[in-house]
């Protein structure tokens, strides 16, 4: 109160009194501010010169920019682009309607939250996946079959994280079972495999998707190129969930368990119904985490010759009639994909904090 | 109806059927692996790496020709691997403890800067980062010609980043010896003086000023040693600075613009991860442990060095070294840049021309899975003695 007064009284006063406290407060501190500050002038003006100032944002042609800053004809140009990749213009629709029907389901669990069956929500979780494939990939129902090299751009993008995670999560469940598992080999095995995977980058993964794995089918199978880059990211992102989920079973008291098998429930029925929903609660948070990773690394299958987001940015940017926006296009391939796990990162904060206010009347001693 | 009764019975046979479900399923994919292999003509096994490579690195630490075999191109590629991995650890830790300790401190502006460096490197991918560095900052810079100069010696261009290299000369030998023997005689004298205060600290007996002062004195003899054999010997290398001839640079040497961007990416990305983790080691060690080294009487760098660090690094020694095998396993995007690593020369170029695609890329990942068991056994015999003196 007496502060709030103090400043209404005496603005310059405090606000000498907050610089002293948060800049100044000895020699060093004054010399540290001072560099920062130096720093600033000198790097945020011309930033700014060449993001706004001097940037162009109309016209048609590479031709209109002249000027010393941004070209960002360059990314409006490409921006169906780099959505959709090369997905047909007329089938677009297509995918429009895959993520409306995911924001409709999502709105709809808001409203009304407890209103909604859970037979409702059990069904779309269990048809979405082949409501979506059917939507993307075509062949029934009239719609035109396009093929998966065709995709590629954010869309892509999107498509391999989500399946990736998606596809991992119950063998991730079942690996980190059987990391605690009482069965000696079984143990052994999960272990193994998880270690192998965790222990070399993602890349080596690809290439054993592209060059390695046509060598293990027999004759006449051929699987497409974006489905065998999904079940090698799909193994290597389980070894990560594992161990995430690994945490949260630890993180359940022994008691849990005991209690459960006094009660005469088996193996499976004490998973299933006793620790499973607590440890899984438990790590969504690590999920989330594992997810953002998962995200930004999918960048990486460019280098085996599929077209996600960032490789559509380069392709447009070695394009020879755009030649010179490279860094247009990283920056804005850069704020899209900060959106998006920067988005993340904060609603996995959030649920650690909500999780933490939780368990915090059950640690006291009643 | 004994299997339904007897667990452990059970136990042994879910085990069984499970093992041979697994070498069922091995022996199936290696059998279509060989008949495939055989069709295809080609042979199995480890002989290619006799073979002659036939083509050229752009940069190596070691002697490396075109005649030289696939052997030796793996080695060119696991060491030019070793050098962007010890690179990037080096940096990113620097940076890391620097960015870390900056968003703990009572500067308003350190404290921002760092926080809004740590959000934003750490939400967009490590590959966008060295495309970034890589495509849209070192290749679109002049070219020899108009190279940009910082005190005539040192050149950047597109060609990379020419720097002056040392060359022995005749004081050589007299400097190694002279300077080798005073720095041995001088980590001695510390490494004495620490047992000494740590025996102190451990008796409850008060560290004397006078340790630092000899500390002190001993870092000004190096110096001054030092002063003296410049004075009275004559510099111990010769500068072999790069000069721009007719059309391209000679003397010094010239570090490669894909090194120079996978080294800055990989660092400017994990030293925002490192911060995290530095931060949260020091907010972990509780607000008392300093107030009561202070009330005990220990001048604030003694407090730092006994009661605050060593409770910080033990909670930032495991995720710290989490990161870097994280860093030595992201260096292989090189190969999106066409750096000469492992993964990009051996898994890709080596790859191409021999078609022993298993066989390569088995090599390729057990280089990685041994360098990341050795380092986390080390981690777990780490935490073991941890706890073990925490009890």
């Amino acid at each position: 109160m007496s502060t709030a007064v103090n400043r209404a009284i005496n603005p310059i006063k405090s606000s000498f009194h907050w610089a002293h406290r948060n800049l100044f407060r000895s020699p060093i501190d004054s010399v540290i501010t001072l560099t920062l500050c130096a720093f600033i002038t000198w790097f945020i003006p011309p930033l700014f010169d060449w993001f706004i100032l001097q940037a162009t944002f109309t016209g048609e042609g590479n031709e209109q920019c002249v000027n010393d800053g941004a070209c960002w004809i360059f990314v409006r140009e490409f921006l169906p682009q780099f959505i959709f990749g090369f997905y047909p213009e007329e089938s677009r629709w297509r995918l429009v309607t895959a993520v409306i029907i995911v924001i409709a389901f999502i709105g709809i669990r808001i409203v009304f939250k407890k209103k909604v069956h859970k037979f409702f929500t059990l069904t779309l979780i269990v048809s979405y996946p082949i409501i979506a494939f059917i939507l993307l990939y075509g062949g029934v129902f009239g719609l035109a079959v396009i093929e998966t090299h065709q995709w590629g751009g954010l869309f892509l993008t999107l498509v391999i994280a989500t399946v990736g995670i998606a596809g991992a999560f119950p063998l991730g469940v079942a690996l980190a079972l059987g990391r605690q598992s009482n069965l000696p080999v079984i143990r052994a095995f999960c272990r193994l495999f998880i270690e192998l995977w965790r222990g070399v980058p993602l890349i080596t993964v690809l290439f054993m998707a592209s060059v390695m794995l046509p060598l293990f089918l027999p004759q006449g199978l051929d699987i497409d190129k974006l489905l065998r880059v999904l079940i090698c990211i799909m193994l290597f992102a389980s070894a990560y969930l594992a161990e995430v989920i690994r945490g949260g079973l630890q993180s359940i008291p022994s008691g849990q368990q005991e209690a459960a098998t006094a009660l005469g429930l088996n193996y499976w029925h004490t998973m299933r119904y006793v620790v499973l929903p607590q440890a899984l609660q438990n790590v969504i948070p690590g999920i989330v985490n594992t997810f953002i990773g998962l995200f930004k690394d999918t960048t990486l299958v460019l280098i085996v010759g599929l077209f996600d987001f960032l490789g559509i940015v380069q392709a447009a940017a070695t394009n020879p009639q755009w030649l010179g926006h490279a860094i247009e296009g990283y920056i804005f391939a850069a704020f899209i994909f900060w959106c998006f796990c920067f988005s993340m990162s904060r609603f996995s904060l959030r649920l650690e904090q909500r999780s933490h206010l939780k368990e915090k009347p059950m640690t006291q001693p009643s | 109806m004994l299997i339904k009764q007897n667990a452990n019975l059970r136990a042994w046979l879910y085990q069984a059927l499970f093992i041979i479900g697994v070498i069922g399923t091995c022996w199936l994919l290696t059998d279509t692996l060989l008949e495939n292999l055989a069709r295809q003509g080609i042979v199995t096994g480890l002989d290619f790496l006799d073979n002659n490579a036939g083509f050229g690195v752009i940069f190596s630490l070691i002697d490396y020709s075109e005649s030289d075999s696939y052997g030796r191109v793996f080695f060119v590629g696991l060491f030019n691997t070793l050098l962007v991995a010890g690179l990037g650890i080096l940096f990113s830790t620097i940076l890391g403890f620097i960015l870390g300790i900056a968003r703990l401190s009572h500067n308003f502006l350190a404290r921002n800067i760092a926080s809004a460096y740590i959000g934003l490197f750490r939400n967009v991918p490590l590959l966008l980062h060295l495309f970034f560095w890589y495509f849209a900052v070192l290749q679109p810079l002049p070219g020899p010609r108009q190279s940009l100069e910082f005190m005539d010696t040192f050149f950047l261009n597109n060609r990379g980043l020419y720097v002056p290299t040392l060359i022995d000369n005749a004081n050589t030998t007299i400097w190694q010896y002279t300077i080798g023997i005073s720095f041995a005689a001088v980590i001695l004298l510390f490494l004495i003086s620490a047992s000494k205060n740590t025996r102190k600290i451990k008796n409850n007996e008060k560290i004397s000023k006078k340790s630092h002062a000899k500390k002190a004195t001993s870092l000004l003899a190096l110096t001054f040693v030092g002063i003296l054999l410049s004075l009275f010997v004559g510099n111990p290398y010769d500068l072999d600075t790069p000069i721009f001839g007719r059309f391209n640079f000679s003397g010094g040497t010239v570090i490669i613009p894909e090194l120079i961007a996978l080294v800055l990416a990989l660092s400017l990305y994990t030293a925002a991860y490192i911060a995290e983790i530095v931060r949260a080691g020091i907010e972990s060690v509780p607000k008392g442990q300093k107030e009561a080294a202070n009330s005990l009487g220990l001048s604030t760098s003694d407090s730092l060095r006994f009661v605050i660090i060593p409770q910080a690094l033990r909670l930032i020694i495991p995720p710290l070294t989490n990161q870097y095998l994280n860093l030595t396993k992201n260096s292989s995007l090189a190969a999106a840049i066409a750096y000469p690593d492992l993964v990009s020369i051996f898994a890709g170029t080596v790859l191409n021309q021999t078609g022993q695609a298993v066989e390569i890329i088995g090599i390729t990942m057990l280089v990685y899975l041994s360098i990341s068991v050795t380092i986390s056994l080390i981690m777990s015999l780490y935490e073991k003695k941890n706890r073990w003196n925490q009890q």
